[in-house]
């Protein structure tokens, strides 16, 4: 027979275990709320999973490259810090070799060996930086775009050293001093938080194209990756487009066409 | 109890006044971190980890010592360890609280660091570490404590305390394996992927920690009337012995594996770090000295005859320690960031306010370490030669 002590204690622990279940079910509930609170605004573009082709053959000068970066950098209010060390940027230019590493032959056309390649955040669908960070800072849109709450970063950088392509920058310092023409349109960043591109998601918002697709001259195609009729998914069914590293399993949203002039 | 740390000798305030002289230092450099920003370490956009996570690192594997002694005495009922299971739970203490600190000196936004518990994040193995961490400082807090009060009055511990200390024993790996999963679970951080990393960061742990409880209790014979014992002394450097042949072995494993399926991502992070990449050499030096530290105390503790000499295990000891604080402290971290995920090197070196930071936590380290090894020495020496059943 159970005497009431007994009783008494098991009723206890069942109590206990069950306000613990129920707070763990808040837990999970609020992140699952918390996902999808986001309403796409009236005007919004909108998409199932947003991606990105670059067409490389389009890209002739430097003017339409710096065009391209700046006008990113400007509207974000990304700083200048001046050095290699501290720098912050969220679409760059490096080369072949270094955009695709082991992709490089040794006989490959000297005139792609040594051209620009444009670099940028890859909004993974299966991003590590999502996987790894200890506060959900970094998170996926339910289109596809890897976003940042500034606000939460606690700037531990495991993201940074999880995201294979580099994409990620801190703010070693105070970046107020170090921009040249603040956007009162977006925010700026503390210092001790990462940051990095986020596909202008501000500006889909508003129903306009990425800042860089606005300016490349056709070079940089935007798009539903999920939708077949698309003009990103008309291109890559014509063409034969590449990702970095893709032998990691990140599934980049950004293509690169590297094909040359016919191509394009 | 606690009240034993606050009575000593002229020696001991004078080395506690030292350790409180290098927190001040600490501290004083903090505030400026804190105020500049991280930009004052050497870290950068390619090498965003340094001194502070590989002193995490390395300090997780100090934290060992316990489970090194409160194994073979509660589970083989080794008594010759029954002197100084208390030791071993009371250098893991400081030693947790070291890692937890290096992680508080690492974070952009330290007053947000509770933003992990406020968003659990179980998907992230930051949040694991923070939780298995914490649960064996207070594993071993518990436990220390606990059964160090009971001495004191003479009694054996009472019996509730048993589940805490198996609970530490199976405890204890989870923090070099989940802290090993921080690392070994990265795409493309080559140095940094593989299978035995966390057998790498319980055979290194298990010699390093070990070796400097040896370290310690040595010191403890010579400045206090508290003998840990020769066999208990003897049995750790076994441990150390063995399990720096592992570590050794494991490191061995992965260079066969990285340089005999010649694959450059794989070869690159150790060339950098043992023979300079692209003209890149700034870790070599640290690497070799680590290496050649590695064989001269293998080459001690491998010889019963040389290892029961105690100056000689002492010496082997410290070659251990330092050995495996350079390659798992140093090496390890900036082999994973070198080279860079656009395969372009970028070298790290700490700065001086960065290196004042990680002095001052040692420092406070030491300063609980002094204190709680105080109080567990003074109890011992009170009760000198009474044995007590545990």
């Amino acid at each position: 027979m159970i005497n009431r002590r007994d009783f008494l204690k098991i009723a206890g622990v069942s109590i206990m275990s069950g306000l613990g279940s129920v707070s763990a079910l808040n837990v999970i509930k609020d992140n699952i709320l918390e996902a999808s609170e986001y309403l796409p605004p009236s005007g919004a573009i909108t998409a199932k999973r947003w991606g990105m082709v670059i067409d490389v053959s389009k890209f002739k000068t430097d003017e339409n490259f710096k065009k391209v970066i700046d006008a990113c950098h400007r509207i974000h209010n990304v700083p200048d810090l001046g050095n290699p060390k501290d720098e912050i940027k969220w679409i760059w230019t490096d080369t072949f070799k270094h955009t695709f590493p082991g992709q490089e032959t040794e006989h490959m056309p000297e005139a792609l060996e040594h051209k620009p390649f444009v670099l940028l955040c890859n909004h993974c669908e299966n991003p590590p930086c999502v996987r790894v960070c200890p506060t959900k800072a970094t998170f996926k849109t339910k289109e596809g775009i890897t976003q940042m709450d500034y606000h939460r970063c606690i700037g531990c950088r495991f993201c940074m050293a999880a995201c294979p392509f580099g994409a990620r920058s801190f703010n070693w310092k105070d970046p107020q001093h170090f921009i040249k023409e603040e956007n009162k349109e977006y925010p700026t960043r503390t210092k001790g938080v990462v940051e990095k591109c986020n596909f202008c998601i501000e500006r889909l918002a508003k129903g306009l194209m990425p800042a860089c697709v606005e300016v490349s001259n056709g070079a940089i195609v935007f798009g539903d990756m999920n939708d077949p009729n698309s003009d990103v998914r008309k291109i890559l069914s014509s063409h034969y487009a590449i990702r970095r590293k893709n032998e990691l399993g990140t599934r980049p949203s950004v293509y690169y066409i590297i094909g040359g002039n016919e191509n394009a | 109890m606690l009240e034993k740390a606050l009575s000593g000798s002229k020696k001991y305030w004078l080395w506690m006044t030292f350790l409180l002289v290098l927190i001040g230092i600490g501290v004083i450099s903090y505030l400026y971190q804190f105020r500049v920003g991280l930009g004052i370490t050497g870290m950068s956009r390619d090498v965003s980890w340094g001194f502070y996570i590989g002193q995490f690192t390395f300090l997780v594997g100090v934290a060992a010592s316990a489970v090194m002694i409160v194994l073979p005495y509660y589970l083989h009922n080794y008594k010759q360890f029954g002197k100084i299971t208390i030791l071993g739970e009371f250098l893991a203490i400081p030693s947790v609280m070291m890692c937890l600190l290096f992680i508080f000196v690492d974070m952009g936004q330290p007053m947000r660091i509770l933003n992990v518990l406020l968003h659990p994040t179980p998907n992230s193995i930051l949040f694991w570490d923070a939780m298995v961490l914490n649960g064996y400082l207070v594993l071993n807090l518990i436990v220390g404590w606990t059964v160090l009060g009971a001495d004191r009055k003479g009694f054996p511990p009472p019996k509730w305390i048993k589940p805490f200390i198996y609970l530490s024993i199976v405890w204890a790996p989870s923090i070099h394996i989940v802290t090993a999963f921080l690392y070994a679970g990265l795409p493309g951080r080559h140095f940094w992927l593989s299978a035995i990393m966390a057998a790498r960061f319980l055979a290194s742990a298990f010699s390093s920690g070990p070796a400097l409880l040896i370290i310690l209790a040595l010191i403890i014979r010579k400045v206090t009337k508290f003998d840990p014992g020769k066999e208990a002394i003897q049995a750790l450097g076994k441990i150390v012995t063995y399990f720096m042949i592992a570590n050794v072995l494991f490191l061995g494993f992965e260079f066969f594996t990285a340089f005999y399926s010649n694959i450059p991502g794989h070869m690159h992070p150790f060339q950098y770090l043992y023979s300079g990449l692209e003209g890149h050499e700034k870790l070599v030096p640290m690497m070799w000295i680590s290496s050649i530290l590695a064989i001269v105390a293998l080459g001690l503790l491998i010889f019963p005859r040389i290892r029961r000499n105690e100056t000689l295990l002492a010496i082997a000891c410290v070659a251990v320690f330092l050995s495996l604080w350079i390659d798992k402290g140093f090496g390890l971290i900036i082999g994973g960031f070198v080279p860079n995920p656009f395969e372009k090197v970028t070298e790290y070196w700490p700065t001086l306010p960065e290196t004042l930071i990680v002095l001052g936590v040692w420092a406070i380290g030491f300063l609980i370490l002094t204190a709680l090894y105080k109080i567990a020495v003074t109890v011992r020496e009170e009760t000198a030669g009474v044995e007590l059943e545990h």
